[in-house]
C-alpha cells in the first residue's frame, strides 16, 4: 500500500467534519487518530482504516451532531405536510396533474428507452473480459496517394508480430474468416458459422466453457463447439470425445463446449472454433501462402500487454508488413499495420484515407441528443404549467408568508410537489417502458432487457429523478417564494411580464426542437426511399443464391440444371465467385497500351459462368454478353461503366489488357460493357469492376438460381431443396433470396428512420400537451375580458383570433429558428453518403404547415370553448 | 431523583475516570474499558455517555495540553465531581446492602469482599 493511505481515510474525516459540532472536532479527531495508530500497530493498515470508518459512523449521535441535524421531528412534520399539501393539489387540479404527469412520463419513458439502447451500444463486446486490451490487426494501404483500410492480412504477419514485436503482445492469434461450414457425420449435418483459429483464441476471448478444455486446440484434430451447436448435433447427449467431420472432409474430435456468445458481441456468429493448423495443413493454397507477403487473405486478433495502450503499440508495429513488401519488385502499395481496438469495433469502424471517421457512434450521439431534448421538452412543459398555475397560488403564498413561513419552507413545499410529480411520472414511465419494450426491441432490431441487477441503472434513475425535479421545480419554487407578502395578498403581481416572456421563450424552444425533428425525419425517410429506388442494375426478383458449402455441390451444374429445369422449377442458373450482394476480391496489376505508367489501377473482379448475365438480367450497354458457344470467350471480359470511366477508355469494346492470373500473364479482351450493378453499399458509388468467364469452374463458389416466377416461391424452394438434398443428403440446404439480402443493406438506415419518426412524434405530442395546458390557462385568465368583449358585441371568430394569434406567432418564430438548425444537421448527415438527395425543401414547408395545424387544433379547442361561454356566467363569477 | 441514578455502563465509566485520573479522555477510557471488560466499545458511545454524565453533574472536563502524538490536538480530560463520587458510593453501598441480605452465599461473599 502506498504512503498516501497511511493516514486515516479522508472521506471518513470529511464526513465527520460535516456532521460533528465544531467544538467537539478537535478532541474527537485526536481520539480517532490515536485509535487509528493503535489499530495500525496491533493489526494492519486496512483494519485500522475500516475501524476508523466504524468509529466515525458510531459518532452519528444526537449529542455530537450540529444543530441543524438536531430537529428531525420538526422536519419530519414539515415534510409530511409538504407531501400532504402536494397530494391535495394534485387531486384538486386533475387536468393539470394529468397533463403534467402524462407529458413527463412520456418524456421519461423515451429517455429510458434511449438509455437502454445506449447502454446496449456502449457495452457492446463487454462480454469478453479483456475487451480493453483486445484488437483486430488491420492495415492501411496507400495506393496512388489514397489510403484504403482493409482487414485482410498476409499469412506471415502473425509470426512476424509474435517474433519481432512480441514485447507488445500477450497473445496474437491468426484466424480464418468466420464462414458457414457443415459439421456432422454421414447421417446428419448442420450448417454452422465458425472459424479456424490458433489455440490461444478461446482463452483470449475468455469464452465460458460448459464442458471440456478450452486449450484443446493445440491438437490438430480437435474442435470446440458452442452450446447450441452441440445441442443441434447431439441433442441432450454428452458431445465431449465424439468425432465429427468438417465439410464432410476433415475428421475432428469435440474437445470442449462453450456457452453461446451473445448477440451483443462481435463474435456472436462464432458457433465453432477449429484449429488453425488443421486449416493450414489441409488447404493447399493456404499452405502455399505461408511465406507470401503479397497475399492478404487472413485475419488476426491480438491482445496487447497490460500497461500498454493501443496507440503505443500501433506506433511500433506499423512497418510489420512493409518491412517485407518493400523488397518486392514492382510493389507500389505502402502498407501500415495497426490495431483496431475491440472497444471501437461496434461504433467506430469507418476510415477515410487512413483516419478513423466514426461509424455507428453517430447514432449514439444522435439518439443521446434526442433523449436529452425530449427530457428538456418534458421539463419545459412542467415549468410552463407550474408557473402558469402559480399565478393562482399567489394568495396562498401571501397567506403562508403572513403567518410566518420562511422562504426556505416555501421552496421546500414547491420542490416537494415537483418531486412528487416526478416520482409519479417515473412510476408511470416505468410501466410504459415495460409495456413497449418488446415493440421497441423489434423496431431497433435488438433484444432489450432491463438490467435490474446493474447498480448503474438505479443510480442513473435516481439522478434523473432528482435532476428532473430540480430542473422542473426550481424556477417555480424560487419565483413563487419570492413574492412580496403585501403584493401577493393584494394581487398586484397578477400580470408579471418576466414570467410571460419566459413561458413564451420556453414554448419557442419546444417547437424549435419539434419542428427540427420533423424536418430531420422527413429527410431521413426521403434519403432511404431515394436510395431504395436507385436502379440495382440487375433483377433480383426470384433469384436465390446457394453457397457451395459442401464439395458434393461442386461440378454438379449440368446435373442440377437438367433436374431443376426439367421440373420447371427454375428458369436459368449460373455460377459466380462472389454473391450478388458483396464483392470478395479486388485485384491490381492491370496493364494496357494507352495506360499512364504512374497509374496503378485496382478493380473489383468477379468470376462468373456464361449464363451469369442472363440469369441476373444485367443490361449490356455496349458490345455483347458472354457466349457459351465461343471458346475464345475464356479470355474475354465484360466490364461495368464505372470501369470504362476509371480506365479512361473511349472505345472499350475490343480493348485488350494483360493481368497476372493463376501463375501467368494473360491477355484479356473486353467484349462488352454492362450498366453499373450495385454489389456493395447502395449509398456509395459503384466501383470499377471486371467480370471474367471461368470455364474451368475453379473460382466459382455460389449457384444463382432464377426461380420460375409462375411457381409460388415456397413450392419452388421445397422442390429445389429436394434436388440439392439428393445430391448431398447430410448437408442442410441453405439459400438466400438475393433481394432480401439487398434489402438488408438498408436495415440500419431504416431503423434510424423509424426510431427518429417515433421520437419526433412523441416530441410533438409532449409539446402539444404543454401548449394545451398553457392555452387553457390563458383562456381562464381572460374569462372576464372575454365576457366583456362578448357583451360589447365581439363575434366568436374575433375572440378565437384574439386567443390564438399569440401562439401562431410563437410557432412561426420557432419555425424560423428551426429551419437553419435542421438544415445544418441534415447537411452534415447527408455528407456521409456518396449517393444522396438534395435537402428536401418541401420538408420545411411541410413541417411549418404541420406545426401550425397542430397548434391551431390544440389552441382552438380551448379558445373556442372560452369564446362560447355565456358572458352572464363568466361576469358573475365573483 | 431519576437523573442521579447510574446505569451499569455509566457506573463503569465513572469508575474508569477515577482510575485513569489525569489520563481520563474518551479514547483511553474506551481502551481501558475494553481491556478490563473484554467488551468492544466505540469511542463515540463512550463519548456520548461521558457527555451525559457531565450533564448530570457527575463529571467535569477541561481541555488538556496539546500533544504531538495526535497531530498537536488537545484532549478533553474528564474528572469526577463530588456529586459523582457520592453517586458511586451510594451505588456501591446499595449493592453491598443487597448482598448482605442475600441468603446462603452472603457470608462467603462478604469475606471475599473483605467487608466487616
Amino acid at each position: 500500500m502506498n504512503q498516501q493511505s497511511n493516514i486515516p481515510p479522508k472521506l471518513a474525516q470529511r464526513l465527520l467534519q460535516w456532521f460533528l459540532k465544531d467544538e467537539l472536532l478537535e478532541e474527537v479527531l485526536g481520539d480517532l487518530d490515536e485509535k487509528f495508530d493503535l489499530e495500525k500497530e496491533t493489526y494492519s493498515l486496512s483494519k485500522a482504516r475500516r475501524n476508523y470508518w466504524y468509529q466515525v459512523i458510531k459518532y452519528i449521535r444526537p449529542f455530537a451532531m450540529r444543530g441543524s441535524f438536531n430537529h428531525p421531528l420538526k422536519n419530519l412534520i414539515m415534510i409530511k405536510n409538504y407531501f400532504k399539501i402536494g397530494f391535495r393539489r394534485l387531486k384538486r387540479n386533475k387536468v393539470y396533474s394529468a397533463l403534467n404527469i402524462g407529458g413527463l412520463s412520456v418524456g421519461l419513458a423515451v429517455v429510458m428507452l434511449i438509455g437502454l439502447w445506449l447502454f446496449h451500444e456502449l457495452t457492446f463486446d463487454d462480454y469478453h473480459a479483456n475487451h480493453d486490451k483486445l484488437a483486430r490487426v488491420m492495415q492501411h494501404k496507400t495506393r496512388d496517394g489514397i489510403k484504403i483500410t482493409r482487414r485482410p492480412l498476409p499469412f506471415p504477419v502473425g509470426r512476424e508480430l509474435r517474433e519481432v514485436y512480441g514485447d507488445n503482445f500477450e497473445t496474437v492469434v491468426m484466424s480464418s474468416w468466420t464462414w458457414g461450414h457443415v459439421l456432422g457425420d454421414e447421417d446428419k449435418g448442420v450448417l454452422k458459422t465458425g472459424a479456424f483459429m490458433e489455440s490461444e483464441a478461446p482463452q483470449m476471448l475468455s469464452l465460458r466453457m460448459v464442458a471440456g478444455d478450452m486449450n484443446a486446440l493445440t491438437q490438430q484434430n480437435s474442435i470446440l463447439l458452442s452450446r447450441s451447436s452441440a445441442q443441434a448435433l447431439f441433442g441432450g447427449e454428452d458431445p465431449i470425445g465424439k468425432s465429427i467431420k468438417i465439410d464432410n472432409d476433415w475428421n475432428v474430435v469435440i474437445k470442449g463446449v462453450y456457452e453461446d456468445i451473445p448477440t451483443s458481441s462481435s463474435f456472436n456468429s462464432l458457433e465453432f472454433i477449429a484449429p488453425w493448423d488443421l486449416y493450414v495443413s489441409n488447404t493447399e493454397w493456404v499452405k502455399a501462402s505461408r511465406n507470401e507477403w503479397d497475399n492478404s487473405s487472413f485475419t488476426a486478433f491480438a491482445q496487447i500487454k497490460e500497461g500498454l495502450t493501443m496507440e503505443e503499440v500501433n506506433e511500433r508495429i506499423r512497418p510489420a508488413i512493409s518491412a517485407h513488401t518493400d523488397q518486392y519488385e514492382g510493389w507500389s502499395d505502402k502498407n501500415e499495420v495497426f490495431l483496431h481496438a475491440m472497444n471501437d469495433w461496434h461504433l467506430r469502424n469507418n476510415w477515410e484515407n487512413g483516419v478513423q471517421t466514426g461509424g455507428a457512434i453517430q447514432y449514439v450521439w444522435l439518439f443521446g441528443g434526442i433523449g436529452v431534448f425530449v427530457l428538456i421538452l418534458a421539463c419545459i412543459n412542467f415549468m410552463n404549467l407550474s408557473t402558469a398555475q402559480s399565478l393562482k397560488r399567489f394568495r396562498e403564498v401571501g397567506i403562508r408568508k403572513a403567518i410566518g413561513s420562511v422562504r426556505k419552507q416555501l421552496i421546500n413545499q414547491f420542490l416537494t410537489e415537483s418531486f412528487l410529480l416526478v416520482c409519479l411520472s417515473f412510476l408511470v414511465s416505468l410501466a410504459l417502458v415495460l409495456l413497449v419494450l418488446p415493440q421497441f426491441g423489434v423496431l431497433a432490431g435488438k433484444q432489450f432487457e432491463i438490467p435490474y441487477q446493474e447498480p448503474l441503472l438505479w443510480l442513473i434513475s435516481l439522478a434523473v429523478i432528482v435532476l428532473t425535479s430540480l430542473l422542473a421545480g426550481l424556477y417555480p419554487a424560487f419565483y413563487l417564494s419570492g413574492f412580496q407578502v403585501v403584493k401577493a395578498l393584494k394581487g398586484s403581481i397578477f400580470h408579471s411580464n418576466s414570467s410571460k416572456y419566459l413561458r413564451r421563450g420556453l414554448v419557442v424552444v419546444q417547437f424549435v426542437i419539434s419542428v427540427a425533428l420533423i424536418i430531420g425525419t422527413i429527410a431521413v425517410r426521403d434519403q432511404i426511399q431515394f436510395t431504395q429506388s436507385r436502379p440495382m442494375g440487375y433483377n433480383g426478383d426470384n433469384l436465390i443464391s446457394v453457397s457451395m458449402v459442401s464439395d458434393d455441390y461442386r461440378g454438379k451444374k449440368e446435373y442440377l440444371e437438367t433436374q431443376l429445369k426439367d421440373a420447371r422449377i427454375i428458369e436459368s442458373m449460373a455460377m459466380t465467385s462472389s454473391p450478388m450482394t458483396t464483392l470478395n476480391s479486388t485485384v491490381g496489376g492491370f496493364e494496357w497500351e494507352s495506360k499512364d505508367p504512374n497509374f496503378h489501377p485496382h478493380m473489383a473482379t468477379n468470376w462468373v459462368s456464361a449464363e451469369f448475365g442472363s440469369t441476373v438480367g444485367w443490361n449490356i450497354f455496349e458490345g455483347r454478353d458472354f457466349s457459351k458457344e465461343l471458346v475464345t470467350d475464356s479470355s474475354s471480359v465484360v466490364i461495368n461503366q464505372a470501369a470504362v470511366t476509371y480506365m479512361g477508355l473511349e472505345h472499350p469494346v475490343g480493348q485488350e489488357f494483360t493481368l497476372w492470373v493463376r501463375n501467368s500473364y494473360r491477355t484479356f479482351k473486353i467484349i462488352g460493357v454492362t450498366r453499373n450493378i450495385i454489389r456493395e453499399s447502395p449509398y456509395s458509388q459503384v466501383r470499377p469492376m471486371v467480370y471474367f468467364l471461368d470455364t474451368e469452374e475453379t473460382e466459382l463458389e455460389y449457384y444463382l438460381l432464377k426461380l420460375n416466377p409462375e411457381l409460388p416461391s415456397q413450392e419452388a424452394i421445397a422442390s429445389t431443396t429436394q434436388v440439392f438434398e439428393q445430391l448431398a443428403p447430410n448437408v442442410p440446404f441453405d439459400y438466400q433470396f438475393v433481394d432480401d439480402r439487398y434489402a438488408q443493406k438498408f436495415e440500419a438506415e431504416v431503423k434510424v428512420g423509424k426510431l427518429s419518426g417515433v421520437f419526433a412524434g412523441l416530441a410533438i405530442m409532449i409539446s402539444c400537451l404543454g401548449l394545451f395546458g398553457l392555452a387553457s390557462y390563458m383562456a381562464e385568465q381572460r374569462t372576464k375580458e372575454i365576457g366583456i368583449r362578448k357583451v360589447l358585441g365581439a363575434s366568436i371568430l374575433t375572440l378565437w383570433k384574439l386567443l390564438s394569434s399569440e401562439f401562431i406567432l410563437l410557432i412561426v418564430l420557432s419555425c424560423a429558428l428551426a429551419i437553419p438548425i435542421a438544415y445544418y444537421f441534415i447537411n452534415d448527415w447527408l455528407a456521409n453518403y456518396e449517393y444522396r438527395i438534395d435537402i428536401p425543401w418541401y420538408s420545411f414547408l411541410l413541417a411549418i404547415v404541420g406545426a401550425l395545424v397542430i397548434t391551431l387544433i390544440t389552441v382552438s379547442f380551448q379558445s373556442v370553448k372560452a369564446a362560447l361561454v355565456n358572458p352572464v356566467k363568466s361576469l358573475r363569477s365573483e | 431523583m431519576k437523573e442521579t441514578r447510574l446505569g451499569e455502563f455509566e457506573e463503569v465509566l465513572l469508575l474508569l475516570v477515577g482510575i485513569l485520573n489525569e489520563e481520563a479522555y474518551a479514547f483511553k477510557i474506551a481502551e481501558e474499558f475494553k481491556n478490563q471488560s473484554g467488551r468492544n466499545v466505540s469511542i463515540g458511545s463512550v463519548h456520548s455517555t461521558l457527555d451525559r454524565l457531565k450533564d448530570k453533574g457527575f463529571l467535569t472536563s477541561e481541555m488538556g495540553e496539546p500533544t504531538a502524538e495526535r497531530g498537536g490536538r488537545r484532549k478533553r480530560i474528564y474528572s469526577i465531581t463530588a456529586i459523582g463520587k457520592r453517586a458511586l458510593e451510594q451505588s456501591r453501598d446499595f449493592k453491598v446492602n443487597l448482598w448482605n441480605q442475600y441468603p446462603e452465599l452472603a457470608l462467603n461473599k462478604l469475606k471475599i469482599l473483605g467487608i466487616k
